[in-house]
């Protein structure tokens, strides 16, 4: 999300303007599927959540019941697991469960095959203007991951250390809105699909984001892809951190948006040394 | 009070439009001009033939003493002209009626309003697009058909106006796809097919306006002070696989995802146009926000679902409907004579005080 492309936000009376629901659409105006997502969900990520990763969930009740909110995530794994199990958790835990927006590189939208998928199971690509109408008019909750794919295609070696979080674009995107952010710690997508190397020529080749090489990618195919191994999941919702504490118009600070940046950065980072501390065995939690 | 000037006028709004002013008592006169005969009837309706250009446009324009200019005459799809033609309506010819709207040479215009019917296609499609395109944003790339950088041209040119002439209300619609029984485009023609091509794996956002709801806004444009750039869209957006299932017609992902430049050549000999703009609106799609012009008054009666529904019956009957009355034919002589001709008993003849004639 990049910072740069900041949007003047539409006036508040605009928000009466939102169109009305049709009830006998089956795709939402984002492009998400109902239908999809429900296949998607009783198929792999239910059998994911319960049975393979054996999810663990704590503080859920920081994610708020209405509203507008923005969940900030660390990120990881090739094909990154830890959206699916974030949105699955409200979905099974929260006492009222909410659909989730998470956003998505741009590159998704122009891939084929990924540029159907991921909008129907939630997507969305991360413009602030998108952000920014999902969080102040429909009020909806939206999962970012700051680190971008400098989260995702990290190596092995590197795995709990955060990454930059990104030029602030989500904080600032946060303030716009009005809209609480929710940091959100994740243990466990590291080891589901650890990298252990990049192969360059055949990124360039086939035009993806990265070609990792993982315990299951390349050589079982592109199923291999979803070869995820069963470690253990832990996924901590952090206390809310309100963005209209700052005054009129924080989001002209530049310095400030940085600083909570870096905040929300150091605390996820300070939450998931202290869940690896007291993690006794990546598989077994 | 008010005395307009229609171009465009043989194009299905334009025409559409002067339709409807007609039947508006306040306005006292309308003058359609354009480059071809009006493909509707109209009753009292100035037509004048006009070159492409536009060129001798003010002399009407003074002479008429024109108020209100609506330009609908833009070329906003490559099925109705070649590209070089294209650009000529584009942008010369939106370089001459502005250049008719403005006073000159000391004498000022009488020209008070301009509506400049435009497209959506100023905003492209791109991969990182904002899903909603509001007015104040900027497409993210430069233009990448010539279409879209005519367009652009054209806008930037009524902005430029706009700029100059402080006292002319300017209005800038753009309009996404438009949608109906009635209107010739090239997603008609490809709506239309008995399965819908699309390019694999890509199911791009799409919005329709209907065709009723074009001529409502452009009315509502011409009757009420709206100064800026407004979207024009119907509610919602439908993923084409929802189009066509809406439709009852299959997809049929013969595009490749990439060479799909040399695809849709070789449908070309195959006898389906897929233009440049709409292969990228396949891939892409694009979604408006029409908030500010509903916050402007307007009310638009179809949303985008609703349009793509009352597309799907009419193309159910479209057989039926096509061999039933013969189309309306210009006929200069004739429309003369109903207009002037002493012979003809007029309404307002008959019964003095009417109105229609004040």
């Amino acid at each position: 999300m990049s910072a740069r492309k900041a949007l003047p936000a539409p006036s508040e009376e605009l928000r009466a303007y939102l169109p009305a629901i049709e009830p006998d659409r089956r795709v939402t105006d984002w492009g998400r599927s109902e239908r999809i997502e429900g296949l998607m969900d009783r198929t792999l990520y239910d059998w994911l959540y319960h049975y393979w990763f054996r999810c663990d969930v704590e503080g859920i009740e920081h994610v708020p019941p209405t509203g507008g909110a923005l969940l900030v995530s660390n990120h990881s794994g090739a094909l990154p697991p830890d959206a699916a199990m974030i949105l699955k958790a409200i979905k099974e835990e929260h006492a009222r469960p909410r659909p989730v927006h998470m956003t998505v590189e741009h590159f998704f939208k122009g891939y084929p095959g990924f540029s159907m998928l991921v909008a129907k199971i939630g997507g969305v690509p991360a413009h602030p203007a998108n952000v920014h109408r999902l969080l102040h008019d429909e009020e909806q909750l939206v999962l970012v991951f700051p680190e971008g794919r400098k989260g995702t295609e990290k190596l092995f070696k590197d795995r709990y250390k955060l990454r930059r979080f990104g030029r602030g674009g989500f904080v600032e995107a946060a303030m716009r809105a009005q809209a609480p952010i929710v940091p959100v710690a994740v243990v466990g997508a590291e080891e589901a699909m650890p990298i252990f190397a990049h192969v360059t020529a055949l990124q360039r080749l086939t035009g993806l984001l990265y070609f990792p090489i993982t315990p299951t990618f390349p050589h079982f195919g592109l199923g291999g892809f979803l070869g995820y191994l069963p470690a253990k999941f832990k996924i901590r919702f952090l206390e809310p951190i309100p963005t209209d504490q700052w005054g009129e118009e924080p989001w002209n600070d530049r310095g400030l948006i940085q600083t909570v940046a870096d905040e929300i950065r150091g605390r996820i980072q300070d939450e998931l040394i202290d869940m690896l501390a007291h993690r006794r065995s990546v598989w077994f939690g | 009070m008010s005395r307009i000037l229609v171009t465009g006028v043989s194009s299905f709004w334009g025409g559409r439009l002067a339709q409807v002013l007609e039947r508006d008592p306040s306005v006292e006169a309308i003058i359609g001009v354009s480059p071809d005969d009006p493909t509707l009837e109209l009753e009292r309706t100035e037509f004048v033939r006009v070159g492409t250009q536009h060129a001798l446009l003010r002399r009407i324009v003074q002479a008429a003493e024109i108020d209100t200019v609506v330009d609908s005459r833009l070329c906003v799809d490559s099925i109705q002209a070649s590209p070089r033609e294209a650009h000529e309506i584009n942008v010369i010819g939106t370089m001459n009626i502005l250049a008719a709207c403005g006073g000159a040479g000391g004498i000022p215009s009488p020209v008070r309003k301009v509506v400049f019917k435009s497209s959506a296609h100023y905003y492209g499609c791109e991969r990182d697009d904002p899903a909603f395109f509001t007015e104040a944003m900027q497409r993210p790339h430069a233009p990448r058909t010539r279409l879209e950088s005519d367009i652009v041209e054209a806008e930037n040119a009524v902005r430029g106006f706009a700029e100059r002439n402080k006292d002319v209300t300017v209005t800038v619609l753009r309009f996404a796809n438009g949608l109906g029984p009635d209107l010739k485009t090239s997603h008609r023609a490809l709506l239309s097919l008995p399965a819908i091509p699309c390019i694999l794996g890509f199911d791009p956002r799409y919005q329709f306006v209907h065709e009723d709801d074009i001529v409502a806004v452009l009315e509502h444009a011409v009757g009420h002070d709206m100064p800026g750039v407004y979207n024009v869209a119907g509610d919602g957006v439908l993923v084409l696989s929802e189009i066509a299932s809406l439709l009852g017609r299959p997809l049929a992902p013969i595009l490749p995802p990439w060479g799909t430049g040399l695809a849709t050549t070789a449908l070309r000999v195959a006898g389906v146009r897929i233009p440049e703009e709409m292969a990228r609106q396949l891939r892409y799609g694009r979604g408006l926000d029409n908030r500010r012009l509903k916050a402007a008054g307007a009310v638009l009666r179809y949303t985008t679902r609703e349009a793509v529904t009352r597309f799907a019956e009419d193309l159910r009957v479209r057989s039926l409907r096509d061999d039933g009355s013969a189309p309306y034919r210009y006929e200069r002589e004739v429309e003369e004579f109903l207009r002037y001709s002493p012979s003809v008993r007029r309404p307002s003849d008959q019964a003095p005080g009417d109105g229609s004639g004040s």
